[in-house]
């Protein structure tokens, strides 16, 4: 009996040690923690309900889905936030102002110089398309300043994040355009007779494609090849340069989808509000994720589910109703605890004091049935 | 490693000047066609323009704005001071932008050096002014403030301009009051913490509520003028199933991400709905949304300070000094059930 019992402790210890060790153990945990947290301040957090919406459709309503909705464009983001991270060990901080100008690019091939349009200039397939290229090209931007001009990702990025409002206002002619056509708006809400808000679906795809991407090219191991040692990568025949040039044009398409998203949601924009902060919050999914802010090896699953944690906990907070003065210090605290929890160093001295406590046990164990 | 670092460091001030370019350059792209007629170009070509001018009546102003393109209240204000400061106002205008208060201190030295008659001023920061503003005390040139005040000595402007957030946010709650619901379970979203539009517009409220037992606040969130977090606190409200019937927006857009949720729970708002909608700022599509009886108030923050500044100086012209240092002009604010699509008209920014 005794006997039996051991050696499924060993099993399970042996079963826990390798999940602690997986990198994506972290935002799961942190997630779990959340969960667990909410489960016990009000059970009825996980409910989720099917009713109608004022046009008359059914929609999905509760917690759950609001996350799931609302983490949409940072979760998309987060996908491309990891390669750049990756490959060149530094991160873009102009998604936010990035998101602007896409967005008003999409907002001007809709309405042309009208902006009240009775009618859409411009299929919406076809903005969405332009908005996304021209979200590209601006990732590109970035990726040459980095990859062939050297310069800090942070800096090199700094100029959009600087200009990048106000380049997204002149586009438009500062004037804020406002789409009545109830078609552009199903995008970021519902299409009527799927209860499930768009933005999933989206984000969906999105983790779909570069599920592919990385399973069927390349990318994924040049990406950290770059980033690990991209001299040593060069004698291996492949080209760094490239490798963060495409990386950050991959970004820069990201940041279009999740422009579009964001634009859809209340079909118009303002300029100097519309993803406010976001790249901080890109930033954080991917250290959330566990990996290595300067560079080198990804995990995207763990990135991704970083995206989640962040809006889960954002959520928890709004459900909380802590006031709004003490909301960024209750982020901040979780958010230190994550992160240094998750920073490689520390999850490696944990490993190690884990592995002191974990045969001591063992042995403890084995004296006792001895007696 | 150390030369590197020096490099990357110039390089840093290399870039940042360069984004410092592009930012101060690109308002003049939209200021341009929003007044054709005014050259956007500032006193450079003014100035041998004016010994040219046979008639000595025109009088030069200096105007130092911040950016128009931040926000709709900034680009309606610079609209309103184009719109009112023409030639044929009798004015010669030169125009200067900036969000950054330095650059606004050079700009005031250059109207300085230019002789303008008047200087009128939306500083971005409230400290620094001092020095040049005596400067300009020093050449005969009179300042009037609009929209901000700053922190120096009173004698050092004519006048001042400004809005009252705290008027603002007294005006709607007693048009709250005067709705006479039994209960008022309020679901208050605040803008930036600590900016003055929000300080004023939450004090109202925080009074009212501490004074009467009917009034609560179901929840009190900052959504930093943000549409979507604004519906995001709105909908985490929803979902906790408690109940509300006001919902008290600190600005346009976050009503209307308020309203977004409201809608997604298929819960009804605005005239004859079950939740009170209100809004600030007074956007003209908030306006129409008013009028279509979507939502409940907007309350007004005036950016059309122009015709005020204007009369200060035409009475100063004529050797009347202004009656009160402070000026603080009239908000309206609007109610579903009596707004005219005049109103949407004459006041939506």
């Amino acid at each position: 009996m005794s006997e039996k019992l051991k050696t499924t402790n060993g099993g399970v210890g042996s079963f826990l040690l390798r999940i602690v060790r997986q990198q994506i153990f972290i935002p799961i945990a942190a997630l779990l923690i959340l969960v667990l947290f909410n489960l016990i301040m009000d059970p009825s957090f996980f409910k989720i309900t099917l009713s109608t919406n004022s046009a008359g459709n059914p929609v999905f309503s509760g917690y759950l889905i609001t996350i799931l909705d609302n983490a949409s464009e940072l979760a998309i983001l987060a996908i491309g936030m990891t390669l750049v991270t990756a490959s060149s060990g530094g991160q873009d901080i102009s998604v936010g102002s990035a998101i602007a100008i896409a967005g008003s690019v999409l907002l001007r091939v809709l309405c042309g110089t009208n902006s009240r349009p009775e009618v859409l200039q411009a299929p919406i397939i076809v903005a969405f398309l332009a908005c996304c290229f021209v979200a590209m090209l601006f990732g590109g931007f970035n990726g040459i300043l980095v990859a062939y001009f050297r310069i800090q990702p942070m800096v090199a990025t700094l100029i959009l994040y600087t200009a990048g409002r106000s380049i997204a206002a002149w586009i438009n002619n500062n004037e804020l355009p406002i789409i009545s056509d109830p078609t552009f708006g199903y995008y970021g809400n519902f299409i009527p007779g799927i209860p499930v808000p768009t933005p999933i679906f989206i984000a969906l795809a999105c983790m779909i494609i570069i599920a592919l991407v990385l399973k069927f090219t390349n990318l994924g191991l040049y990406a950290q090849a770059a980033g690990i040692n991209a001299h040593s990568s060069r004698l291996n025949g492949i080209n760094p340069e490239v490798i963060k040039l495409i990386s950050y044009m991959i970004l820069g398409i990201c940041v279009g989808v999740a422009g579009f998203i964001k634009v859809t949601r209340f079909s118009t924009i303002n300029y100097s509000v519309v993803a406010k902060d976001i790249e901080m919050d890109a930033i954080l999914a991917v250290a959330l994720g566990g990996n290595a802010l300067s560079g080198g090896k990804f995990n995207m699953g763990a990135s991704i589910f970083g995206a989640y944690v962040i809006q889960f906990l954002t959520t928890t907070l709004y459900k909380l109703n802590v006031t709004s003065t003490a909301l960024p210090a209750y982020k901040a605290i979780v958010v230190i605890v994550l992160v240094v929890l998750s920073a490689p160093t520390v999850r490696a001295k944990l490993s190690v004091l884990w592995k002191k406590i974990a045969p001591k046990k063992d042995v403890k164990e084995a004296s006792a049935d001895a007696a | 490693m150390k030369k590197f670092f020096a490099l990357l460091l110039a390089l840093c001030m290399v870039l940042a000047l360069c984004a410092c370019g592009g930012k101060t350059e690109t308002p003049a792209a939209p200021a341009a066609p929003a007044a054709p007629a005014e050259p956007a170009a500032p006193a450079a070509p003014a100035e041998p323009a004016a010994p040219a001018e046979p008639e000595a009546t025109l009088i030069k102003v200096g105007i130092i704005n911040n950016d128009p393109n931040e926000s709709g209240y900034r680009t309606a204000n610079d609209k309103d001071m184009k719109a009112t400061f023409t030639e044929a106002n009798g004015y010669e205008a030169s125009f200067a932008y900036s969000l950054k208060n330095d650059e606004q201190i050079a700009a005031a030295q250059k109207f300085i050096q230019d002789e303008v008659d008047y200087l009128l001023l939306s500083a971005a920061g409230t400290a620094g002014w001092d020095s040049v503003l005596q400067d300009a005390q020093a050449a005969g040139i009179k300042v009037i403030l609009f929209d901000r005040t700053i922190d120096a000595d009173p004698s050092l402007y004519e006048a001042s301009i400004v809005s009252d957030m705290a008027q603002e946010g007294n005006t709607a709650v007693a048009w709250l009051e005067s709705q006479n619901l039994d209960v008022y379970n309020i679901v208050h979203i605040q803008g930036v913490m600590g900016s003055a539009a929000q300080i004023g517009r939450t004090g109202a409220v925080d009074e009212m509520v501490a004074a009467k037992d009917n009034w609560n606040l179901v929840t009190q969130q900052t959504a930093e003028w943000n549409a979507e977090t604004a519906e995001q606190i709105v909908q985490a409200v929803i979902d906790s199933g408690k109940e509300f019937n006001v919902v008290y927006a600190e600005n346009d857009d976050m009503a209307k991400g308020a309203v977004a949720a409201l809608d997604k729970a298929n819960i009804s708002h605005g005239v004859d709905g079950d939740v009170i909608i209100m809004g600030f700022d007074c956007n003209h599509w908030a306006l129409e949304e008013l009028l279509a009886g979507n939502w409940n108030y907007d309350g007004q923050c005036n950016p059309f300070q122009a015709s005020y500044i204007d009369t200060i100086i035409k009475d100063l012209e004529n050797g009347i000094a202004p009656a009160d240092k402070v000026v603080i002009m009239t908000e309206k604010g609007f109610d579903a059930t009596t707004i005219t699509q005049e109103d949407v008209d004459n006041y939506g920014i």
